[in-house]
């Protein structure tokens, strides 16, 4: 029996559903040393800003039980840069090209959209409202219901292509977010992004990266984003990227049952580089051992109904 | 070019204060490492690899020699692994210490503690390619001390302790006064002692190996990142270094 991978979202047409998510995978050149990346469902690049930016001081990353804290800060090239060097390196593969876009205001975030209208070779975009490593911007729209649908409105009249907004879990009620940001026009969601948290490093006796607080991700984050994308999944009919912890087939499906149309890997591939690749081979049996015969029938399955 | 690999532990030992010396088997790695580059070791239970470098290579036995210090949970679990087990690796990763001096030139290794081992499979490399080679090896106390012996087969070489339980005592920069003339020094160790040596011989030509703590380890993540006097502002270290120039990195 032959399993469907395929999924169809907004924009995207996906051979498979598994996605590096943005930041764990640069641009994808490093990891294209170690395997095909048209393999991929999809690659979410790094988030791009208007201008570079140089990101935090060091150290930027801990490690915590099953997981990691991150502080990179958003250090990218620039928006004109990454649409000269790096699309191109990413169009040379048959995937499909999400673009995460961050800002430190709305105007900004509208200016990074519209610049990626000027190729055509980014297929949706990513917007990064839930960075918490970042004084302005960032998170402090994925906080307040408010800015996360203003913000969310405008980059979609901004941008000619579909926008999945990422979610940040650093709030009460995840649902209300959501379901604000469907209101404003999102055409999908990209959830979780990481929970704030922080690590004394106790021969200094002071918190061990440089911006104090940092990013938690990996397994440790799993149980959590399971329980958004569930929630989230029954209020809202917009598509849901999942991700958080994600390392192997199971937990994809696992994701998939909760709600989620499609998956980012991220933490994993600091340990596999070839976690995607892995994971992509893995999932046709995985779905056959929990009987099913495509992705698509087991979207949603988990969720009980009311 | 970097690949992951499976390398069996040949052997394993503390060979001094908290500091372990562990050979492994690789063909691939063994055949390829260049001085200055390192492995990227998965420890199970945790999240992130280990970045640790290679001390020194055997081409015939297809070996490679790590050393490093039992500094937390990783390198406990690390040195607590026996003889005959897998690890998996990927390397080998990072550009080594470039070596194009004029022939006969006088070199000066500066080590500190867990940065002494990558320098020394570069010392046997200069040796053997017929240069000087002098070396100064800091540690903090008598009973971290370790190849020294390997360090003075090389040339002559100045053993430094903070607190001058061993040696001289205080730091590297301490004895440069006396090791003479050189024409250039290569250096790995931890930031403050790079920093110092930097502003000590801000005319010398000099290559520092930088330690950070890294993500990917392969240049994705942008954790392990250094001020640069370029353009860009930045390098990667795991990915554009571990080896820079004194004078393009900002400490």
């Amino acid at each position: 029996m032959s399993i469907d991978l395929s999924v169809e979202l907004p924009g995207l047409h996906l051979k498979n559903p598994v996605m590096p998510a943005s930041g764990c995978f640069g641009f994808g050149r490093e990891y294209s040393r170690f395997y095909d990346l048209s393999k991929l469902g999809a690659v979410i690049m790094k988030a791009a800003t208007k201008e570079a930016r140089l990101g935090n001081n060091t150290p930027r990353v801990a490690e915590t039980s099953s997981g990691m804290l991150n502080a990179i800060g958003l250090q990218n090239p620039g928006v004109h840069k990454i649409i000269e060097e790096e699309v191109p390196f990413l169009a040379s593969y048959d995937t499909s090209i999400i673009a995460n876009i961050a800002g430190s205001s709305i105007e900004e975030y509208e200016l990074v959209a519209r610049t990626f209208n000027e190729t055509e070779n980014v297929h949706a975009l990513e917007l990064n409202i839930s960075c918490p490593n970042v004084k302005e911007g960032g998170i402090q729209f994925g906080t307040d219901l408010n800015m996360a649908a203003k913000v969310t409105e405008r980059v979609k009249l901004a941008s000619r292509l579909p926008v999945y907004v990422k979610l940040s879990p650093n709030v009460s009620n995840i649902v209300e977010m959501a379901k604000a940001v469907e209101a404003a026009g999102a055409d999908g969601l990209s959830m979780i992004n990481t929970l704030t948290g922080m690590q004394i490093h106790l021969p200094s006796k002071r918190p061990l990266l440089a911006n104090r607080t940092g990013g938690l991700s990996g397994p440790a984050i799993k149980p959590v984003a399971i329980r958004m994308i569930y929630e989230v999944s029954q209020h809202v009919s917009i598509p849901i990227i999942g991700m958080g912890g994600i390392e192997t087939a199971e937990d994809v499906l696992e994701f998939l049952l909760a709600g989620a149309s499609a998956v980012a890997v991220g933490t994993a591939n600091f340990q596999n580089p070839f976690a995607c690749p892995d994971i992509i081979d893995a999932l046709p049996a995985t779905l056959a051992t929990y009987g099913f015969d495509s992705v698509q029938d087991a979207i949603g399955k988990g969720v009980l109904s009311l | 070019m970097m690949k992951r690999e499976k390398v069996l532990i040949e052997s394993s030992e503390v060979i001094a204060k908290d500091t372990v010396e562990m050979v492994l088997y690789s063909m691939y790695i063994s055949d390829v490492a260049k001085p200055g580059q390192f492995i990227h070791i998965a420890v199970e239970g945790h999240t992130l690899r280990r970045p640790i470098s290679i001390a020194t290579v055997d081409r015939e036995r297809e070996t490679i020699t790590i050393l490093f210090k039992i500094d937390g949970s990783g390198t406990k679990q690390l040195a607590e692994y026996s003889v005959g087990k897998e690890l998996d690796v990927i390397g080998p990763l990072g550009n080594g210490f470039p070596v194009n001096e004029r022939d006969g030139s006088t070199i000066l290794l500066i080590g500190g503690g867990i940065g002494v081992p990558p320098l020394y499979n570069l010392g046997k490399l200069l040796v053997k390619e017929g240069f000087n080679v002098k070396s100064i090896l800091g540690f903090q106390t008598g009973a971290s001390v370790f190849y020294e012996d390997y360090f003075k087969q090389l040339g002559e070489t100045y053993v430094v302790t903070n607190d001058g339980s061993y040696g001289h005592q205080g730091f590297v920069t301490d004895v440069m006064s006396e090791v003479g003339d050189f024409d250039t020094y290569y250096s790995c160790g931890p930031i403050p002692m790079l920093k110092a040596i930097k502003e000590r011989l801000p005319e010398k030509h000099g290559f520092l190996s930088l330690e950070e703590r890294m993500g990917c380890g392969v240049g994705a993540c942008y954790a392990c990142v250094v001020k640069t006097r370029d353009e860009q502002g930045y390098k990667k270290i795991c990915h554009d270094g571990p080896v820079f120039t004194s004078q393009e990195v900002i400490l």
